[in-house]
């Protein structure tokens, strides 16, 4: 139980770092995009409500994951699809529309 | 061979978080920004398949209705939600997902109390932290959706007693959490702690301005990564705590990066309403009015822009509320025709969120190359003809600069001062967010347009036309 729990510790720390030294060189111009799409990946919870509603019965936890699933797949999909919508617009030269 | 699937159910979501992190990498940089995405769009969907072949999940068909459901919205709000809506839609989706993250933890509890196991001390803490962090960020940030939409009053709400009632919830949280590491199998007490989160999101964001908006938004984002990782701890699942570490990182790297450019610490954001700070300064520098303002009108304004030789033009979110931001390309167009070298100087906090005008530009169609930072244009100022701000005050009061007393002293600002030629459009004389008089008006060198952004740039783009 402790040990997975300081494994989890480990992973945990290390990918901050990650995060940090991957993020920290984005220029202004792409904060927005850049929130918007990090944003879609922290509706990876959506993983942790499929687990919760896993089980084939109906009770409290199943209905809760349930409606954690939707909630986390409409930020999963909404925060992809907009961050691409936005991006496309951003263009080098302009180009008539 | 019965290990298999759950190994090969790990070593998918090994794939996944590489996935997430050459995304995120990629991300930072406009030519490959797309592909980033996509690629982060990839590992999302290769972690939930797997996550579907878990062994414990049998309730599959249900579950893929809610996954249905849930793109379905997902995809309407993402091709509906304007430009100019991209905060707002942010702090939606942060909320989502904070909303999920707490879900998740109030499950795992309720499942754990009805099968009548001892629940482990970690995985009860996991728990609880869960919980609070998932609910202030659900709150916090439906909240800030609702003060972005001009649902709420966008202006900072205080009332009497407001720290030392956060800091009673704060303690009926730790009192109600230290009870339940005793006791796990109190409901009431559980739903208590859970009601308490979900003030305290709203207590958390309730104080604060509209103008302060980009770094809540930011740090609402990082929580949200850090409640989807609390989750991770919760179900015992790398991926959530690798993806939930890599957001709340991104997050806290944009709102440190935000308060910088507001020259304000995290603390004086969360804890003191801006507007009541400012008052004293404000009033202060007030005598100023009784200076004199040079008023042009279009047709002068767009002979100074005509013949100028290089313009920087510097948009403040009253371009964006006005949507002038077509008519302000019109106008750098028409411009570029006639030979002037035109350039965007872009404040870190001209929008409503992190890079919000960026974007608003460039759905303009304005090209990226034009947009300038303000640590790269402030030195190209003393070049330039012509400064034309169109609807910012604060980020080129340069009281930022000179006047100790000024509640903006410090922060930093677009130096437009230095231009040769200062033309502001601006509907009247009133201040910006921080209630502070902007001595720009009244230098010589400058010249104000009143009126609306939107009629005053198209005004300028026929005057131009006919030069």
């Amino acid at each position: 139980m402790t040990e997975a729990l300081i494994a989890a510790l480990f992973v945990f720390v290390l990918a901050s770092f990650i995060g940090f030294e991957v993020i920290n060189k984005i220029p202004p111009t792409l904060h927005t995009p850049l929130m918007s799409g990090s944003n879609a990946i922290s509706g990876i919870a959506v993983l942790g409500a499929i687990v919760a509603a896993g089980a084939r019965e109906t009770n409290v936890s199943v209905i809760l994951g349930l409606i954690a699933v939707v909630l986390a797949t409409i930020n999963v999909v909404a925060g992809f699809l907009v961050t691409d919508r936005m991006l496309q617009m951003f263009k080098k030269k302009e180009i008539k529309a | 061979m019965s290990d298999f699937l759950p190994t090969g159910i790990q070593l998918t979501y090994l794939v996944a978080a590489s996935l997430f992190i050459l995304g995120l990498k990629k991300l930072g940089s406009p030519a490959t920004a797309r592909n980033g995405n996509l690629i982060a769009a990839v590992g999302m969907l290769l972690a939930i398949a797997a996550t579907m072949l878990d062994q414990n999940v049998l309730n599959y068909e249900m579950i893929l209705l809610g996954l249905a459901i849930g793109s379905l919205i997902g995809a309407i709000v993402a091709y509906k939600v304007q430009m100019t809506e991209m905060p707002q839609m942010v702090g939606l989706l942060n909320g989502l997902g904070g909303a999920a993250s707490a879900l998740v933890a109030v499950a795992e509890f309720w499942r754990l109390l009805d099968s009548s196991q001892p629940i482990p001390l970690d995985v009860n803490i996991s728990i609880l932290l869960d919980v609070l962090i998932g609910g202030v960020t659900f709150t916090g940030s439906f909240l800030a959706f609702a003060k972005l939409q001009g649902l709420i009053s966008g202006s900072p709400i205080t009332f009497p007693f407001q720290q030392p009632f956060n800091l009673a919830l704060l303690a009926a949280y730790v009192v109600g959490s230290v009870y339940l590491i005793i006791t796990p199998d109190s409901l009431p007490i559980f739903l208590g702690v859970v009601g308490v989160s979900l003030v305290l999101g709203v207590m958390f964001v309730i104080p604060i301005g509209g103008g302060d908006m980009p770094v809540v938004i930011s740090l609402l984002n990082s929580l949200s990564g850090v409640a989807a990782a609390a989750a991770g701890f919760v179900v015992m699942n790398n991926m959530l705590i690798i993806a939930g570490a890599l957001v709340g990182a991104s997050g806290l790297i944009l709102t440190e990066i935000m308060c910088k450019a507001m020259n304000r610490s995290l603390f004086s954001v969360l804890f003191s309403a801006f507007g009541k700070a400012s008052s004293s300064g404000g009033a202060a520098s007030g005598g100023a009015t009784d200076q004199t303002v040079r008023s042009i009108d279009a047709e002068e304004g767009a002979m100074m822009l005509g013949y100028a030789r290089s313009v920087v033009i510097v948009p403040g979110y009253g371009m964006a509320v006005a949507q002038a931001q077509h008519s302000v390309r019109e106008l750098s167009d028409q411009l570029e025709k006639m030979g002037v070298d035109v350039k965007y100087a872009i404040h870190p906090v001209a929008g409503r969120m992190p890079g919000h005008m960026n974007v608003l530009l460039a759905e303009a169609n304005v090209p990226y190359t034009q947009l300038y930072d303000m640590d790269d244009i402030n030195p190209q100022f003393d070049q330039a003809d012509v400064a034309l701000v169109i609807g910012a005050n604060d980020v080129v009061n340069p009281a930022a600069r000179s006047d100790k007393n000024s509640p903006i002293y410090g922060m930093p600002i677009l130096e437009v001062d230095r231009a040769k030629q200062t033309i502001v459009i601006k509907r009247g004389m009133s201040t910006g967010f921080a209630g502070v008089d902007n001595e720009l008006f009244y230098k010589d060198k400058t010249t104000m347009l009143f009126g609306s952004a939107k009629d005053m740039v198209a005004k300028l783009v026929s005057e131009v036309k006919q030069l």
